[in-house]
């Protein structure tokens, strides 16, 4: 089963929850999908076994085959292509892989080299692993990296997918391929606001949800009562906890700074059907 | 030989525009035989991304062996060079005084672009 | 005048609770202040400014593929040129393009062998130019599951930008998106500086640096507040001074607060909600080094 825990607001406590869960299921695959910031690493004490670039095609003309015909300038609806002084440009950083360009040109001039965007980490812990994506900085391609990060979930047991914020192509190619997934909240104004685009961005993808409130003590009622006009099911509320904070930012989980919730999260991981109990 | 400035409206008196590829059009100047035209450029204001580029390719069709602008990105700055397109960077408050600052001698050719590509 | 843009790489570090204290004393100091919100999706800088609307627009980017189910015969051949895997195969053999995903690149367009794909304008989402207690507002939001390239980024600001410029104002305060994609990179060309947010934490700190990372890349000089610095008073000078080593200056620390989220819920901004009281001058002090530093 893929359990996928994203939000509307960054900040909510997405990745903090994502390890926890993991630390929680043997044999659990957790994939942080925050390809821009890829956090869940810091949390993970295990070495890389494994690191493979990801990379996209662009094109690539063959100068001695190419008529400057413009064909694939034309065609790019990315502008990537421009020609030029009777030679066809490429701008790489523009390009968005789709293959197009060398599929219209007459003289089959174009073929594709590989361009490095990003990478995909294998980190092992004692009974769970993590896959990380990462972007590389300044290249725009995060969905493609996703896409790849989201090909290695666990074929044999459970998958934990860490989403990036917001309700955008980033989440929702993250989403895409889970079965449930958790949005973590918090009692506030802004969490609020950013919960509701989240909630209507899972009911475009018609796919299934719950919520978990984190930091629920600081704030007030407003997400609590959002949830029950919207027939949203809260799974927990997590209160502000200074030992969860620093534990946090020292790079332990959740559950070091705070035992006494492995209850609470293992009776969420029942609620949402992982761990193969119904 | 016809360069082509980047400007707000189609006549000498106009607004000269700083910015290349969202500039909406180019007014294009013969110097030899002193003709003006103008060459649209409004289709790369909406573009998402790539708007110096395709405004290069654009002056570069129109027959401009030299453009002005205020700032030239990378990207347009490399198709241009490739076009053989002279760049040249002016201050200047209308399109009449940026011709008289070219034929005077007084505007310098630059060497490469002289901001980031951005998307704004 | 000069444009300040409010990031943080790790988003909930404080970005737009900071983007209103700034807006509120640039607005308390000379009067003239222009606002934008580029963080397009998920957009919460209105919930303290309470913006009224004059100007509403849609707003549309790029195409997306549409296959006719009548035309279709299943061929498959859009399925298999697709990389962005935007294209399902139906139980009855037909293709569709799926919700979300479609770059509209038009290969399968250009593929298609009974021209059964169409590419249509897509819809992004909706921008406003609003007036707020501060001064102008320019504010959009993307459609759900929306594309985020960074173009409505672009647009907002450069609506700003233009608005600021042709009124006088003396600061445009942007308030910036997380992460440091395509809306990031939208947010930051060609600003006066960035103020970074962190927060005391290793996560904090691993994605501030990569967001200087850009910042350096682009040139803009850069500026640091470290909030909630007392969680943990060690890595906060461990974020100084890795950001010091970026280029970046920090310019204050404010402790961690029960307040900030009550402003919050109170709808103000901090310097309207805060009290007289130490809070309440790192706030203040924090701007004012903040305009020290930019007309450096």
């Amino acid at each position: 089963m893929k359990l996928a825990i994203a939000s509307g607001k960054g900040g909510t406590g997405k990745t903090t929850l994502a390890v926890a869960l993991a630390t929680l299921l043997p044999g659990c695959r957790l994939l942080d999908a925050d390809v821009e910031e890829p956090n869940a690493r810091l949390f993970v004490n295990g070495d890389e076994i494994d690191q493979r670039e990801v990379t996209m095609p662009i094109p690539v003309v063959d100068p001695a085959a190419c008529r400057a015909c413009g064909a694939c300038v034309r065609f790019c609806k990315f502008n990537a292509l421009a020609l030029a002084g009777g030679k066809i440009l490429v701008f790489e950083e523009l390009c968005h892989g789709c293959g197009g360009c060398s599929l219209v040109c007459p003289t089959r001039a174009i073929h594709e080299k590989p361009l490095p965007i990003g990478a995909l980490s294998t980190i092992l812990n004692d009974t769970w692993s993590l896959v990380e994506g990462r972007l590389n900085v300044g290249r725009m391609a995060a969905p493609l990296v996703i896409r790849r990060l989201l090909a290695q979930a666990n074929k044999t047991g459970e998958t934990i997918i860490d989403c990036p914020p917001g309700t955008s192509c980033n989440m929702v190619t993250a989403v895409r391929d889970a079965d449930y997934t958790i949005l973590v909240t918090e009692a506030t104004a802004f969490g609020l606001q950013d919960l509701s685009l989240a909630v209507n961005t899972m009911r475009k993808l018609k796919k299934r949800f719950g919520v978990i409130i984190n930091r629920a003590d600081l704030g007030d009622d407003r997400v609590r009562r959002y949830c029950a006009d919207e027939s949203v099911k809260i799974h927990l509320e997590i209160p502000f906890s200074r030992e969860i904070a620093q534990a946090i930012a020292n790079g332990k989980t959740m559950l070091d700074g705070a035992p006494e919730f492995e209850a609470q999260l293992r009776s969420v991981l029942a609620q949402t059907g992982m761990g193969g109990i119904a | 030989m016809k360069i082509a400035i980047s400007a707000r409206s189609a006549s000498l008196e106009s607004n000269f525009d700083t910015r290349f590829g969202r500039a909406p059009l180019f007014v294009i100047y013969d110097t030899d035989s002193k003709e003006v035209s103008s060459c649209n450029n409004t289709q790369n204001l909406q573009a998402a991304q790539g708007a110096g580029i395709q405004t290069a390719q654009n002056v570069a069709n129109a027959g401009a062996q030299a453009v002005v602008s205020g700032h030239c990105g990378p990207k347009a700055f490399t198709v241009l060079t490739a076009a053989g397109v002279t760049v040249y960077q002016a201050k200047a408050a209308t399109v009449q005084d940026v011709i008289r600052q070219f034929e005077n001698g007084e505007l310098v050719a630059m060497n490469s672009a002289d901001v980031e590509g951005h998307w704004v | 005048m000069k444009e300040l843009v409010i990031l943080s790489g790790k988003g909930g570090t404080g970005k737009t609770s900071m983007a209103g204290a700034c807006i509120a004393l640039a607005h308390r100091d000379t009067g003239k202040v222009v606002l934008a919100d580029a963080d397009v999706d998920a957009a919460d800088l209105f919930l303290l400014t309470q913006p009224v609307p004059i100007e509403e627009e849609d707003f549309t980017s790029g195409v997306e593929a549409h296959i006719n189910p009548e035309r279709c015969t299943g061929c498959g051949r859009c399925f298999s040129v697709c990389r962005f895997d935007a294209i399902r195969i139906l139980d009855n053999g037909k293709a569709q393009v799926t919700e979300t995903g479609c770059e509209g690149c038009a290969v399968c367009a250009h593929v298609c062998p009974v021209h059964a794909i169409d590419l249509v304008d897509r819809h992004c989402g909706v921008t406003w130019t609003s007036d707020t207690r501060f001064g102008r507002m320019f504010h959009a939001k993307l459609d759900p599951a929306g594309e985020n390239s960074g173009k409505l980024v672009t647009l907002v600001r450069q609506r700003a930008k233009e608005y600021a410029r042709s009124s006088g104002a003396e600061w445009l305060i942007v308030d910036g998106p997380p992460g440091i994609g395509c809306p990031v990179i939208a947010s930051i060309t060609d600003a006066d500086a960035l103020l970074t947010i962190a927060e005391p934490g290793l996560s904090s700190k691993h994605d501030l640096v990569r967001l200087l990372e850009l910042a350096r890349h682009f040139g803009i000089p850069t500026m640091l507040i470290v909030n909630k610095w007392d969680i943990d008073p060690d890595i906060t000078v461990n974020i100084e001074n890795e950001a010091r080593q970026m280029g970046a200056i920090p310019v204050g620390r404010i402790p961690w607060s029960k307040a900030l989220v009550e402003a919050q819920l109170s709808g103000r901004t901090l310097p309207e909600y805060l009290p007289a009281g130490d809070i309440q001058s790192t706030i203040t002090e924090i701007w004012e080094k903040i305009c020290q530093t930019m007309h450096a």
